[in-house]
């Protein structure tokens, strides 16, 4: 038939044009200079369009990261993770841990000229906590006993109790005063051109295209070397790939696909640096403790032996990644290595389920109990390929072992509406987002059931909701360790989650930048000292 | 399950007789795709004999090129390829034929009512027309699957459901313009009841772009298929679809070729059999191009 | 006619309120709020924000009560403000987006045009040739092809392993820094990968209506009568053939008219081109009431009036029809 032959037609142009990828690929390398320079343009590939660029009002990740360059905090983390100050030059906090006085940075201008000063920062905290503003972020500062500005460059919060959280709430990007009171904030123009702080200025925002932003050279860390920074929006990741290989791109993070397949080739290295480090981030297995099915501590103990996790790392991740044993990220200070593992075990999970009463009674090849058999539903979004491919190997695993498993895909919004906020799933597979600080009071503390709050599995320890307690109320690292450090131990033993799995972020950048540094907070924490050298400068304008 | 091409085959022998088959065979590109048609259903009711497990897993396969084991290759989880392409070829085409069947049903029935008689029936089946022509059948699509599972029984359904107005509407324009032919009169004047004139006397006639439009259609709705799992909401995993192996061939564009090319052409194919076979059926059913 | 095209423009109004009010009870009932997506799976969120969030949108309202709101903004042509995160007025989140997406959708429906339009005379006055063959199996293969699956092949020959194409977007970098005529040239280069995978998956049915109505048509009457009365095969086919082939074209062009600020979300995903169709299916992602109001009530509109300019296009090229 005819159309066979220009299918093999084609195919025979697909492989001749295989081979012209060699030779076109040698990036010349040009002379370099070792000391930073100013200049070139960093081209970001971004799946999602900002949505707002007031900090206050945004909540998704696109728009995050673009005021993270355009806005600055009090304080921040720095590359180790520790506190360092930013627009606060020092700060205290007293001896009762209820009053913290920072000392602000002079000197310092908003991109539109203005002083900033104290009542900025009294400004964007009454902002936070006024009932007219849709944000996200309004709950740690209703804890606020009171703020003042004594002075233009001083700042008083205090507070009614402790708050581990509280410093690094102040690192909150500071909004001016000038600019917005007195407006109805979510009619502000600035939520689509902001004036910040920050090392970078906005440029330009072309709707579901790109965002660019320009260098400050006012910035009070000094100028930044790339005088230009875009932020390319390209919703799908395989274009975005192709986009980065041809050179529309300079940074983008990858999948572990492209990661380890994908990225192999000589010509590709040549161009290109990859990093690899563990990422803020774990997928689980979660269990609602409210069904009868679950209830039982041995089933989710059993449950845990019998899923692989070195296989779904292997699956999933293609190897980039690690064991999750709880909800911190491996390495960090709160992070407890030692506590009670699951090793992939079937023999064990069935000898343990038939302890809690599940056997094979009939030889269906399906454990059962009082003439139920055991199987469940396993929900989880639409869009996420990892967590689909998670519950795939699941249930193939949990099948071995006599258990039926089935996996429901649903759409996000009515995943959220119908099936988490209710409480109306088995189980689920999602993940968190670790922040910094460990306070998990959210997530795991029993007056945090109810519906469309965030224990959802319905997790109630009476050990662990003290622990939880002290540990938001300590200010002291050693105590807050040994806190978290047992509540780790018990999450192991009880099991609510599976905690399956801490995937990498696998960033790429054009082999033209200079001066990128990997460290516990990743490669971005030094943005500002990246440098492409003069011969290799790609964008004059 | 309604077969359109049963229905259509059925009322054109009706009036054309064993003209049609002759005509037919006599067409190599319609039974090219005849032939296409039947080697996949073939296939896809032969899946479990022929192939592997296709939910088997074995993650330290992954991604193997093709092989003696493997003819296809493996996915991305170390699946066989070729036994998931087997065991797609059934979600697909059920895809196909069922979404295909509703629309057509409902489209030739709605638009015979409205061309025949015209006046209020015609208004108001034609405003309804414009009510579901205004939605986006993506639209509608979503709606459904938020409030149902995103089974592929319902994917089937509302890939029909929102479907039938282009046929509706060349049923009708046909219809209009038939109903004025000197035979139509002719049958009315013998006094023929009006279901006798619509279904042996206009239907037939009017055929031919609705066959062209359903052909299209099945191929179309593999393709839809293809498009909502593109968009995450199509036929959901594990159960393999056509549509969703491309999707991980997509992802490994480059690097696994068998991952997209093997599904890839299997609704390539698939899609061209049915419409080289539409348009076969097409040219022997009208009684017109008999030369 | 005139008070067939009054009658046809007052019937809209009843229509145009039915299908307002349908998609709104039915994008209300559909599991998921706004809310839900700004407030969950966020750690730093209390359950009162979702409250406050939800009597700021309204939404603790009666369904009809926010129906008949939404209405009385609507006849101000007032589309409200959207829902997300952004807080914009849906008629300036459409505005921006419209004149790129019905450039693509024009262009596609041109191309589609001068191709498939002598494609289906040829192959129709060449029935079973090769030629036919040939063309039969192109356009089928064109429509066979899943478009997104096209569309990355193309992109990584062309713009990757070639690099003669740009892959993705619609303007370069450094765009704003070329000539008038440079940055026309510019956005064309990023259109031709598009167009051509989106027409070449629509010249299969357009060739295929045009065939068929050809050969229909080259076998009525009126045309033996012409060929009857000795006029050359060439005035036959151009002059009365094509004319009447050309009618059921008009329905399907007028049935296009929608889908020119439709957009299509894949197109629009794989190409990274800020259209309509993401932005409607983002919307839908998000329940944005308003903005998912607002794209239906134009697309409704423009589909009435497609249609409506469809039956006039009949009714001149057709007389039966016009008493009809």
């Amino acid at each position: 038939m005819r159309f066979c032959m220009v299918l093999i037609l084609m195919l025979v142009l697909l492989g001749g044009c295989r081979k012209s990828e060699e030779n076109s690929s040698a990036a010349a390398p040009g002379p370099e200079s070792l000391e930073p320079v100013k200049g070139d343009t960093l081209l970001m590939g971004s799946i999602g369009d900002a949505s707002n660029l007031l900090p206050v009002l945004a909540s998704d990740a696109s728009s995050s990261d673009i005021n993270g360059l355009v806005y600055n905090g009090l304080v921040r983390y720095d590359k180790e993770l520790k506190f360092e100050g930013e627009l606060a030059e020092s700060w205290e906090i007293s001896e009762d841990n209820l009053t913290f006085t920072f000392h602000l940075r002079k000197g310092v201008k908003w991109h539109d000229g203005a002083p900033f000063t104290s009542a900025d920062v009294l400004f964007t905290y009454e902002l936070l906590i006024d009932p007219k503003t849709p944000t996200a972020y309004a709950e740690r500062y209703l804890q606020v006993a009171s703020a003042e500005a004594p002075d233009p460059y001083t700042f008083v919060v205090r507070y009614e109790k402790p708050l581990a959280s509280a410093l690094i709430s102040w690192g909150f990007a500071v909004h001016p005063r000038h600019l917005l009171e007195g407006v109805e904030i979510t009619q502000s123009p600035l939520s689509r051109s902001p004036v910040g702080t920050g090392p970078y200025r906005f440029a330009q925002w072309l709707p579901g295209e790109k965002v660019v932003l320009e260098s400050n050279p006012d910035y009070f860390e000094g100028e930044p070397n790339l005088r230009r920074i875009v932020y390319r929006i390209i919703p799908d990741e395989s274009t975005m790939f192709l986009e980065l290989k041809a050179g529309g791109l300079d940074y983008m993070g990858l999948s572990p696909l492209q990661f380890d397949r994908m990225s192999d080739s000589e010509s590709f290295r040549k161009k290109f640096n990859k990093y690899r480090y563990p990422a803020f981030a774990y997928t689980y297995l979660g269990y609602n403790l409210r069904n009868p099915l679950f209830e039982d501590r041995r089933v989710r103990q059993a449950l845990g032996h019998a899923i692989d996790k070195q296989e779904l790392i292997e699956g999933v991740l293609l190897g980039l990644g690690q064991e999750a044993t709880g909800p911190y990220k491996p390495g960090t200070w709160s992070h407890n290595p030692d506590v009670k593992r699951y090793a992939f075990d079937p023999v064990k999970a069935k000898a343990l389920l038939a302890e809690a009463g599940w056997v094979d009674t009939d030889d269906d090849g399906l454990l059962d109990k009082d003439g139920r058999p055991f199987a469940f539903t396993i929900v989880t979004n639409q869009g996420n390929d990892q967590r689909i491919k998670t519950g795939e190997i699941i249930q193939i695993r949990l099948k071995d072992i006599g258990i039926e498993v089935k996996l429901r895909v649903i759409e996000w919004a009515s995943f959220l509406k119908e099936f988490i906020n209710p409480g109306n799933f088995e189980a689920t597979i999602l993940g968190w987002t670790v922040p910094i600080d460990p306070d998990g009071y959210n997530v795991w503390h029993s007056s945090k059931t109810g519906p469309g709050e965030l224990n959802f599995v319905g997790f109630a320890n009476a050990e662990v909701d003290e622990l939880l307690e002290k540990g938001r109320r300590s200010l002291d690292l050693e105590q807050r360790r040994a806190y978290y450090y047992r509540f780790q131990e018990i999450l192991a033993e009880e099991q609510p989650y599976n905690f399956l799995y801490v995937p990498e972020t696998l960033p790429v950048v054009s082999s033209r930048f200079r001066g990128i540094e990997v460290a516990p907070a990743g490669i971005m924490h030094n943005l500002i000292d990246w440098y492409v050298p003069l011969g290799l400068q790609k964008y004059a304008r | 399950m309604p077969d359109p091409y049963n229905t259509m085959t059925e009322m054109a022998a009706s009036g054309g007789g064993n003209q049609f088959w002759t005509a037919l065979r006599r067409n190599r590109m319609a039974m090219a795709g005849a032939a296409i048609v039947a080697f996949m259903s073939l296939l896809a009711l032969l899946a479990p004999v022929l192939g592997q497990s296709p939910e088997y897993i074995d993650v330290s396969l992954q991604l193997s090129a093709p092989n003696a084991q493997h003819w296809f290759g493996t996915d991305d989880l170390g699946r066989d390829v070729l036994a998931r392409i087997l065991y797609g070829a059934r979600i697909s085409l059920l895809v196909g034929f069922v979404a295909v069947g509703i629309a057509t049903l409902i489209g030739i029935v709605l638009g015979a009512l409205a061309g025949y008689y015209g006046g209020i029936v015609d208004g108001l089946i034609m405003r309804f027309v414009d009510i579901m022509l205004c939605f986006p059948s993506f639209f509608l699509i979503l709606a459904v699957i938020a409030f149902l599972e995103p089974s592929i029984w319902n994917i089937m359904v509302i890939i029909g459901l929102t479907g039938w107005m282009g046929v509706a509407r060349l049923v009708r324009a046909e219809f209009l313009s038939l109903r004025e032919r000197e035979f139509v009169q002719a049958v009315r004047v013998i006094g023929a009841s009006d279901a006798r004139i619509i279904f042996r006397h206009l239907l037939p006639n009017a055929l031919s772009p609705v066959l062209v439009s359903a052909t299209l259609g099945v191929g179309g709705a593999i393709l839809t298929e293809s498009a909502l799992s593109f968009l995450g909401i199509g036929v959901q995993p594990p159960t393999p679809s056509w549509g969703n192996m491309l999707i991980v061939g997509k992802q490994t564009l480059g690097e696994a070729w068998w991952l997209s090319v093997f599904p890839g052409f299997a609704i390539l194919i698939t899609v061209l059999g049915y419409n080289l076979l539409g348009e076969g059926i097409r040219d022997a059913l009208d009684p017109r191009l008999k030369d | 006619m005139l008070r067939f095209l009054i009658r046809r423009l007052l019937m809209m109004i009843p229509l145009m309120l039915g299908i307002t009010l349908i998609s709104f009870v039915v994008i209300h009932l559909a599991p998921g709020e706004p809310t839900d997506m700004q407030t969950q799976l966020n750690p730093e969120t209390g359950v009162e924000l979702r409250e406050r969030l939800r009597a700021q949108y309204d939404l603790d309202k009666p369904l009809l009560v926010q129906y008949g709101s939404w209405l009385g903004r609507l006849v101000q042509l007032d589309f409200g403000k959207s829902f997300s995160q952004d807080h914009r007025p849906v008629g300036e989140k459409v505005l921006e987006r419209l004149p790129i997406t019905i450039g693509i959708n024009l262009l596609s429906i041109a191309v589609i045009l001068l191709v498939s339009v002598p494609i289906g005379i040829l192959s129709a006055t060449k029935q079973n040739s090769g030629f036919d063959r040939l063309t039969t199996v192109f356009v089928f293969i064109g429509f066979a092809t899943p478009s997104f699956w096209l569309a990355l092949l193309l992109m990584d020959v062309l713009g990757v392993r070639l690099g003669v194409l740009p892959i993705s977007g619609i303007k370069s970098m450094g765009h704003e820094y070329l000539g008038p005529l440079e940055q026309w040239l510019d956005t064309l280069r990023h259109l031709i990968l598009p167009v051509f995978v989106s027409a070449f998956g629509g010249v299969a049915g357009f060739s295929r209506y045009m065939r068929s109505n050809m050969l229909e048509v080259v076998r009525q009457d009126y045309i033996l009568t012409a060929r009857a009365k000795g006029l050359g095969e060439r005035a036959v086919i151009y002059r009365h053939a094509l004319r009447n082939a050309l009618l059921p074209v008009i329905t399907i062009l007028g049935l296009s008219v929608p889908g020119l600020i439709g957009g299509s979300v894949i197109f629009e995903t794989i190409f990274a081109i800020p259209g309509m169709g993401k932005l409607f299916y983002d919307g839908v992602m998000m329940r944005d009431y308003p903005l998912i109001m607002g794209i239906l009530v134009i697309g409704a509109f423009l589909t009435l009036v497609g249609n409506l300019l469809a039956d006039l296009g009949y009714a001149l090229a057709d007389p039966r029809i016009r008493n009809a």
